[in-house]
């Protein structure tokens, strides 16, 4: 079956000036390949700064991908203009983590909700209005919500706002980064069922980012694990979280913390300082436990390990 | 062991623009020498409202409490003075708060700030001090002190951050520290180096902790008592071990409930059990258990009466009628 969604090799490199002009350039992504099939979910996990949110953010094109391809459905939308754009993303919406940031203060509910099919420009006013209250009660809140403004809302509720408004264009693919990561467990749990009931209702796609590996568990199909700019493995959610084949995965999940699980002691060094990138090798070689000369050399590319699951270590 | 913290009967309210709003309503907790006490509770519980209370910082000052005393050490932390609170603050008493990047002030290096608590509290002259501060630094395992003594905060990675916080609250040598989510900030591995960090420091020096988080499985890998917040109230305290796999409270079970674990949609799509509705907003006059609104297993007595403590095996208490009920 042909991917919704495929990413091929993507690269993205941020030129960062300081204060004398001078430029250093940070590799965000260092080749990223992805392929998302209709009607599933794709999650991504990984620590901070390793590219998540670039990556979620190159796909709705909020930024311009250094090279690489990005093809929704067959067309390349890695470099499309302005005008194409809008159409790209009536079909791919997005929801950020923060809900009080993402919510426009000065907006009311129905300004919020009704503002993206006025530029989709598809739909006359009684029309959006109707989609509106439709879509407030998909996520379970009251019609009577659409004269009130965010900051009225609990945290929660803003970010079942945030959802409705990514879904008033009808989008193909919803992408999720950190939705849930800002609120409660009990409120967790509430948007978490409305996305998994949503899902299969309006046959979405997601990709769910996060850090939270069980929320990433309950909500994907398949997962990838990200590590400064590469996926070091990805495959079937059960596979990945359960019988994990790469080292830093097998870190991650080691840390988390959870109810009933004897506490691990970590290794205490800060490996975020006094590490140079690695361009060709391994980009955990300097805090994986297994490390040898070879990693430090070029990547083996991915190693089947079972039959959809794939990981990026000499090791497997 | 000694308690080194007892607070009884603790009432608190703030009087702001909607009229006095009650924060806390009848709070009594204890924290032994050595121990880490876990607060646990949604956001708008109540949890940072009583750190604030037991180091005098409420907004309102002393007169927000309303009842109820707070005894650090054998001595009411309610009666003392502001200039005497200064005293325990930082020294007795020390704080790490959520974001370790706004509780470090930007315009000075590491080693300044680190100094200033020290030479604050302790007869050290500023050569003794940067002694210590870097002791201190070591103790938290930063590997090259000295250098990150120079550091301004910006350079400085989150997890280093809130190491360094560490090292600041610990550097008195304090008998209680409260840590208000210390690690909602950071990566899972970090965090774990963090909970590791305060678990060695307690342990070490027999400083009693109180760790307050809405993580249950962080509170579960390192209190040894946890008790339970809801809309200003105290619902469930006990043993890690005891309220964690046999939880009492209806609400202790519904957020066990609530969190996904590895093994949940292992077959299918059971839906994970949220909590339905949200905190009560403090102003809102409930007759009954605050609780009651949101709870699966309310009665009519649940709405009318307010429960009364009671205690069940060893030492967990609780406020709610069903269990009760359940005994008749």
């Amino acid at each position: 079956m042909e991917p919704l969604l495929e990413i091929r090799e993507l690269k993205k490199t941020f030129k960062i000036k300081n204060f004398f002009g001078a430029t250093t350039e940070v590799q965000a992504l260092k080749g990223i390949s992805l392929a998302i099939n209709k009607g599933e979910s794709l999650g991504i996990v990984g620590e901070s700064g390793c590219g998540k949110s670039t990556l979620a953010n190159l796909i709705i094109r909020l930024d311009e991908p250094t090279d690489g391809a990005i093809i929704l459905d067959g067309q390349d939308i890695s470099h499309i203009k302005e005008k194409e754009l809008r159409r790209l993303r009536s079909r791919i919406q997005i929801v950020f983590q923060d809900p009080y940031s993402s919510l426009s203060p000065r907006m009311t509910v129905e300004q919020i909700l009704t503002e993206p099919m006025c530029v989709a420009g598809t739909k006359t006013f009684t029309e959006m209005r109707q989609k509106a209250v439709e879509l407030l009660e998909l996520v379970g809140m009251r019609s009577s919500n659409l004269t009130r403004y965010p900051h009225e809302f609990s945290g929660g509720q803003r970010q079942r706002l945030s959802i409705a408004r990514a879904l008033t264009t009808e989008p193909e693919i919803l992408i999720l980064d950190e939705p849930t990561s800002a609120l409660d467990v009990s409120v967790q749990a509430q948007v978490l069922n409305i996305l998994t009931s949503l899902q299969k209702k309006m046959d979405l796609t997601y990709l769910f980012i996060s850090h939270n590996l069980a929320v990433v568990k309950y909500i994907s199909n398949r997962t990838a694990v990200m590590y400064r700019g590469k996926v070091m493995e990805i495959g079937p959610s059960k596979n990945i979280l359960m019988s994990p084949a790469h080292p830093y995965t097998k870190k991650l999940l080691e840390a988390v913390p959870i109810v009933g699980k004897p506490f691990h002691q970590p290794d205490t060094e800060d490996a975020s300082v006094n590490e140079e990138d690695i361009l060709d090798g391994c980009g955990y070689y300097y805090r994986c436990p297994f490390a040898e000369k070879k990693c430090l050399g070029k990547l083996p590319g991915f190693i089947e390990k079972a039959n959809d699951h794939l990981v990026s270590c000499w090791k497997v | 062991m000694e308690n080194i913290l007892s607070i009884k009967n603790l009432s608190v309210s703030l009087s702001g623009k909607r009229g006095i709003v009650p924060i806390l309503h009848n709070i009594s907790l204890e924290v032994e020498a050595g121990h880490i006490l876990g607060i646990v509770g949604e956001s708008g519980s109540g949890k940072s409202m009583t750190a604030f209370a037991i180091t005098q910082l409420l907004p309102g000052g002393r007169k927000s409490i309303v009842d109820g005393s707070i005894s650090f050490c054998g001595q009411d932390l309610t009666k003392k003075t502001e200039t005497e609170m200064t005293k325990f603050r930082g020294k007795e008493i020390a704080m790490i708060f959520q974001e370790p990047m706004t509780c470090l002030n930007p315009v000075f290096t590491i080693g300044r700030q680190m100094k200033d608590v020290i030479m604050t509290h302790q007869k050290k002259n500023a050569r003794e001090a940067t002694k210590q501060a870097e002791k201190m630094l070591e103790q938290v395992h930063i590997r090259d002190a000295g250098r990150v003594l120079k550091c301004y905060p910006y350079e400085l990675s989150g997890g280093m951050r809130q190491r360094v916080m560490i090292a600041i609250a610990l550097s008195c040598s304090p008998k209680l520290l409260i840590a208000d989510e210390p690690t909602t900030a950071l990566d899972v591995t970090i965090q774990a180096q963090i909970i590791f960090l305060i678990k060695e420091a307690c342990k070490a020096t027999g400083t009693g902790v109180i760790f307050i988080s809405h993580d249950l499985g962080v509170v579960s890998q390192l209190c040894d008592t946890i008790a339970v917040m809801y809309s200003g109230q105290i619902v469930e305290v006990g043993s890690a071990a005891d309220v964690l796999t046999h939880p009492h409270h209806p609400y202790t079970k519904a957020l066990l409930a609530s969190i996904p674990s590895f093994t949940t949609r292992e077959d299918g799509d059971d839906k994970l059990s949220a909590i339905p509705g949200m905190v009560p907003d403090p102003l809102e006059h409930i007759p009954g258990c605050r609780f009651a609104p949101r709870c699966s297993y309310a009665m009519d007595i649940c709405h009318n009466q307010v429960p009364p403590p009671q205690i069940c095996a060893n030492g967990h208490s609780l406020h709610c009628h069903l269990q009760r009920e359940g005994e008749n």
